[in-house]
């Protein structure tokens, strides 16, 4: 029997946001929606049942009303009238509360469904069909149920799957041509070019058989530019052009990463540093008896397609990486940072296939905030960006870091050990398609859907507090996460110097008709790893019973070098470790062409004011004071300097400080640097910068150089490109030299690439977007320090050299000015500088700190009186640069490594005799009235503004999200 | 002695470690225990102190701390009953205050749910600081309500909220019977103690009430988060001007009533 349950508000709310996006799809509509949850439940019970869960479990009584009703639909709905659920095979997090709360209720049920029901007050059918999937749902998830299809259904069973009957599939690959080979590859969805194709041939030749299609499919997976970083690691023919196209330098890179980032580590070589680019993340030491780690992932593919889930799933993962960091650690903050396009683009502008972008702002937003949120991990620090190439490809880089005791920073993997998944049970998400009703698709969109996921984020909590409890009583000696590839990666690579066997038929399944191959390659999300003696596998039991987290021993760790898997007595799988591991190498061309600097100059004006508001109401700039407010960035009660300060104010913070430990006085600053339009000019400068920016964030809030430790993640174009490889390349260099220069080792790394996508027949890429994370451990929360001003009549210096470097700049873009002198570190006195600046803010000496970045000094002295509510009174005359420059380039350059840095009066001495011999300018000094007030060299106000007056220009974007 | 502080914790629960940590440095015995356990092996009557702390029980998926408090009125209603009557104290903090409501533990303890936490007006989970105002300084030593939780407190102090649906919201009568009765432990004001609209009340709750009490003051509920400002640090200006963590004299008045 199929009972709905809709639930009815007391007092109807209006739906004014929806209405207006309605209108902006060219609709005209009195604004009239009626949106009721709708349940729907398939079980053997009578209507006084259905009262009881309804009014036990589902209503507010104090504010809701219930009605019940026989079936999916009781009648035939108004054509103004539509109900959306989920898409067979997604996970329905709803369904599974109501589900366990109907358990509680001792009540039996056999299916559960969430639904949401529309009523649209002067709308018809097609319009409504033209509004719903741009508005209301995603047709990669959702579906509108047809009254037709479903109104005679007896069962929800076709929602949850047939059974399935064993079959062994094998693949002819041992006759097949090279044209049948690339046909096999592409059929079956691989992503294995013909090379590799052919080694995987030959390797079956010397077994003499062809292989099964889960063979191939490992293979796939363990090979693939996701597992394997093949450009990364691959051989490139790197080439460089001057002008006339003569070439300058050429040679052939082995391994780009271990050349560049990696390297640079291994020069290095701090002692602070504990486990780098071997683990799930990066491990340093924090003090006697935790270590920290830190690992930053992209979802950027998901999130363009559904960016509510993908994102979800994109911080879901980077915690579970932090949980399979060597033998777990527990999650204490997360970080993200994202790269959008406007949204003012109208939907008749916006290319089919696209979805707007005010939508993907809101749903990536959303689901890092639900995502987050639930986990009880706070999002503490990120960056957002604008740039209309990023319209097909928004960037969503998420991260965390963990603490951990630091005898658990390593993974012991031992022969023997049975090998125990754990958390979520598994689908068919993420497999050529997370919906397994194709029918409906077309063929391209199915193929998209691999790629879509949706996340549980109270299963993963759930997850976490039971391997963290688990890892405290030493029950396990290795962890990791199921990421791409689900179990095929994560057991195959933990055990790939051991071997291993596992029983496909133990993985619990979330509904039935999985293939064997499909339980391997699954990519559902909540789910782990660990190996463990069987000794422990009771203590296990009680903690993850107790936990109401599923857990079950599928295999057993080898000694043979061997990959085997067995399904229901059957063997499907049987590979060398060695071939496996034994990735093909790819190689490369990269040429890159200089281009010939030139400065640009533009007209001087007598007054800036308009020119500050217009840079503080730019989208990159405007404080993202909304998004961090959605973030729960106080649980855990860590945070010692917030992103967002002030009660009613918007002041922000260039870093975020936190306390892993409450009973250690230490603590860890984050902060970000990533700037993708200088790539424009030279990416090389691009990356040199985002480090640069990274460091000095978190220096501005009193941490040292030599406690500092960063991340690479590059999302790029298409490596098959050879210019922009070769970006990708100059930028791999910067990160080299300028980590040894400042003596900042990477610790972990990611790269994701073919972020591009066709617009009317034409390739757009992103611009090479590389974001630097940086993480500092500080000895005491007390030295930690903030950017707004203090107080009145305090002097204000600028640290380090200012230079006419508007190049990609946000003022010369706002201008739409290309070209320029592209921002450069100075290796004369960068490092200098930094060093100085700590000692002076850990000698007590600065109040104040803020870096300069997009939008220069202006907008620097803008950010840091709008947190306070002092003004200040400042001379262009006294900024230390080099030769003549013009007042606006003073203004707005963004040359790297400068401090806005505020002084108490009785300090000057002291604090210019620390920095001496460094560029410095005593500029100024912070005033009590409300006002900005810059004067240039022949003494006339550039810029005189109110506080009230330039307030309202920086909160003036973003009205839509406010 | 120390008081026992027993922090009931399920799937989804997440401010409990911070809150065990507040509890034990104002010098109580804090454990805690998932609902699972208590239900198969544990026993609430050797505590003198329950919190249900922080988090999203269950997701709130099904209305914020929905299923959380079904559970404790199917499992717990007889054995919270008579640990409330033997003159112990419970706390529920932001899904724990949704938990109070929804199973009838808060305004009445009569296990009839008479007012919920909806969503705030503006649609969103929001985390910000608030000024709270403190009617129970000014109660008359007349009053029923003992000010156990809130006592020596100034008459406004800050803590940060945080969620998506604190929205006091009752009838009319119901409303009218908890101001009568003194019930009322903190109201969101501005920064001079008057009662305001956006952001100083931040989600439209109705008189603007961010918590309250049984009628006989051992019982609190309240949507801001006490156990985040425990350190001075955690308040946003920390470094502008000395700040007391107000939150922290909230756990030590439980501590001391038992004393």
């Amino acid at each position: 029997m199929i009972w709905r349950i809709d639930i009815i508000p007391k007092e109807e709310e209006s739906f004014s946001e929806l209405a207006s996006q309605i209108k902006d799809l060219g609709i005209e509509t009195k604004g009239d929606v009626l949106f009721r949850k709708s349940y729907i439940i398939e079980a053997d019970l009578d209507q006084k049942d259905i009262h009881t869960i309804a009014s036990f479990a589902l209503v507010d009584p104090v504010f809701e009303n219930y009605t019940i009703s026989k079936g999916i639909f009781e009648k035939e709905p108004q054509p103004n009238e539509i109900i959306i659920t989920y898409n067979p095979g997604v996970c329905d997090t709803v369904a599974l509360s109501l589900e366990k709360a109907i358990k509680d209720l001792s009540l039996s049920v056999k299916n559960v469904r969430t639904a949401r029901f529309y009523k649209f007050s002067g709308l018809d059918l097609s319009q409504i069909k033209y509004l719903a999937p741009k508005l209301l749902y995603n047709p990669l998830i959702e579906h509108i149920l047809e009254y037709q299809k479903v109104k005679d259904l007896a069962t929800l069973d076709e929602f949850s799957g047939k059974d399935y009957q064993f079959k062994l599939k094998k693949i002819p690959i041992l006759d097949a041509n090279e044209q049948r080979l690339n046909q096999i590859s592409k059929d079956g969805c691989l992503s294995l070019n013909l090379e590799e194709m052919k080694i995987a041939k030959d390797y079956f030749k010397g077994l003499g058989r062809d292989p099964t299609d889960c063979e191939l499919e490992t293979i796939a997976t363990l090979w693939s530019e996701h597992c394997a970083h093949k450009t990364f690691r691959g051989l490139i023919e790197y080439e460089e052009r001057d002008q006339e196209s003569k070439v300058v330098k050429k040679e052939t890179i082995n391994n780009i990463l271990k050349n560049t980032v990696m390297k640079a580590t291994e020069q290095i070589n701090s002692s602070d540093c504990v486990s780098v680019f071997s683990d799930n993340s990066g491990v340093v030491k924090f003090d006697e008896d935790f270590n920290i780690c830190f690992k930053v992932e992209t979802h950027n593919h998901p999130s363009s397609l559904e960016p509510y889930g993908g994102s979800s799933t994109g911080i879901g993962g980077v915690i579970r990486d932090v949980l399979g960091t060597g033998r777990s650690a527990k999650p204490f903050a997360s970080i993200d940072v994202f790269c959008f396009s406007p949204w003012d683009i109208s939907y008749k502008e916006l290319p089919e296939g696209i979805l707007h972008p005010k939508r993907v702002i809101k749903g990536v937003v959303g689901g890092v905030r639900d995502y987050g949120n639930r986990m009880g991990i706070p999002t503490i620090a990120g960056a957002v960006l604008f740039d209309k190439r990023f319209l097909g490809n928004p960037l969503v880089y998420c991260g965390t870091l963990g603490v951990m005791p630091k005898e658990r920073s390593f993974k012991k993997v031992v022969s023997g050990d049975v090998i125990v998944l754990c958390g979520a049970k598994t689908g068919r998400d993420g497999i050529h398609g997370a919906t397994f009703s194709s029918q409906e698709l077309d063929e391209q969109t199915v193929y998209l859907t691999s790629a879509v996921q949706i996340g549980n984020a109270i299963e993963e909590k759930k997850l976490t507090e039971a391997i963290l409890r688990a890892a405290d009583n030493d029950l396990f000696s290795a962890i990791t996460d199921c990421g791409a590839g689900g179990i095929s990666s994560a057991i195959t690579e933990l055990a790939s110097e051991h071997g291993a066997e596992v029983y496909l038929d133990k993985v619990p399944l979330k509904y039935r008709g999985l293939s064997y191959t499909e339980i391997w390659i699954s990519e559902s999300q909540e789910r782990m790893v660990f190996f463990t003696k069987e000794d422990n596998l009771d203590k296990l039991r009680e903690i993850f019973d107790e936990e109401d987290v599923e857990m079950a021993v599928v295999g057993k760790v080898t000694d043979t070098n061997k990959l085997i898997l067995h399904y229901e007595n059957n063997k499907v799988t049987e590979l060398d470790m060695d071939f496996i591991f034994n990735i093909p190498r790819l190689k490369k061309k990269a040429v890159w062409i200089s281009k010939k600097e030139e400065d640009v100059k533009v007209k001087v004006k007598n007054n800036y004011n308009e020119d500050l508001k217009s840079l503080l109401s730019s989208p990159n700039i405007s404080p993202k004071d909304w998004i961090v407010r959605e973030y729960d960035h106080e649980v855990q009660a860590g945070s010692v300097v917030k992103s967002v300060l002030g009660i009613q104010k918007v002041g922000l913070s260039d870093a975020a400080v936190s306390r892993p430990n409450l009973k250690s006085k230490k603590c860890a600053a984050v902060g970000v640097g990533i700037n993708p339009f200088y790539s424009d000019i030279d990416p090389y400068w691009m990356a040199a910068c985002s480090i640069d920016e990274a460091l000095r964030n978190v220096v501005c809030v009193g941490a040292r150089l030599d406690k500092t430790y960063i991340l690479d993640n590059f999302s790029w174009g298409s490596p098959e490109d050879e210019k922009i490889l070769a970006d990708l390349v100059r930028a791999s260099y910067a990160c080299y030299d300028f980590a040894t220069y400042f003596g900042t080792p990477f610790i972990s790394g990611k790269d994701s690439l073919y972020n591009e996508y066709v617009v009317k027949d034409k390739r757009i890429a992103i611009p090479g977007t590389l974001l630097i994370s940086a993480v500092s451990v500080i000895d005491n929360w007390q030295n930690t320090l903030t950017s707004y001003f203090k107080k009145g009549e305090n002097l204000i210096y600028l640290v380090g050299l200012t230079k006419p470097e508007l190049g990609a700049s946000e003022y010369f873009r706002k201008l739409g000015v290309s070209g320029g002198l592209v921002p450069k570190v100075d290796r004369a006195t960068a490092r200098k500088i930094f060093d100085c600046v700590s000692s002076a803010i850990n000698n007590g000496l600065v109040v104040s700190c803020h870096d300069l970045s997009e939008g220069g000094l202006a907008v620097g002295l803008a950010e840091m009186s709008i947190g306070s509510g002092l003004g200040a009174n400042v001379f262009l005359s006294e900024v230390d640069k080099s030769g003549k420059m013009l007042d606006h380039e003073v203004l707005f350059s963004e040359s790297p490594t400068r401090f806005l840095v505020e002084v108490e009066k009785d300090k000057k001495d002291i604090f210019e005799k620390g920095l001496n011999g460094l560029p410095l300018g005593l500029i100024g000094c912070v005033a009590k009235d409300k006002k900005i007030i810059v004067h240039n060299k022949t003494n006339q106000e550039v810029i005189n503004l109110s506080l009230e007056e330039f307030e309202s220009s920086y909160i003036s974007s973003f009205k839509e999200f406010r | 002695m120390k008081p026992k502080v027993l922090i009931l914790r399920t799937a989804g629960t997440n401010c409990d470690k911070e809150t065990k940590f507040a509890f034990d440095k104002a010098g109580a015995e804090a454990s805690i225990c998932h609902i699972n356990y208590i239900k198969a092996k544990g026993n609430i009557s050797s505590y003198q102190i329950i919190c249900i702390p922080g988090g999203f029980s269950y997701g709130d998926d099904l209305g914020a701390g929905k299923i959380f408090s079904l559970e404790l009125q199917l499992w717990f209603k007889d054995a919270l009953t008579k640990f409330i009557q033997k003159g112990n104290l419970m706390l529920g903090i932001c899904n724990g205050f949704q938990v109070l409501t929804k199973t009838g533990i808060l305004p009445d303890l009569d296990f009839q749910q008479k007012v919920t936490l909806t969503f705030n007006d503006s649609r969103r989970f929001e985390d910000r600081w608030v000024y709270l105002g403190l009617p129970t300084s000014n109660i008359q030593p007349s009053s029923q309500v003992a000010n156990v939780w809130l006592k020596d407190l100034p008459p406004i102090i800050t803590l940060p909220v945080a969620h998506a649906e604190g929205k006091f919201y009752a009838d009319h009568n119901i409303l009218d019977k908890i101001e009568a009765g003194d019930q009322v432990a903190l109201r969101y004001v501005d920064e001079a103690g008057k009662e305001a609209g956006f952001p100083f009340n931040p989600n439209g709750s109705l008189n603007n009430i961010a918590g309250i009490t049984d009628k006989s003051g051992r019982i609190l509920g309240l949507m801001p988060h006490p156990e985040r400002f425990i350190f001075e640090h955690h308040h946003p200006f920390w470094q502008k001007k000395k700040v007391s963590a107000w939150g922290m004299k909230i756990f030590e008045n439980a501590v001391r009533y038992f004393k």
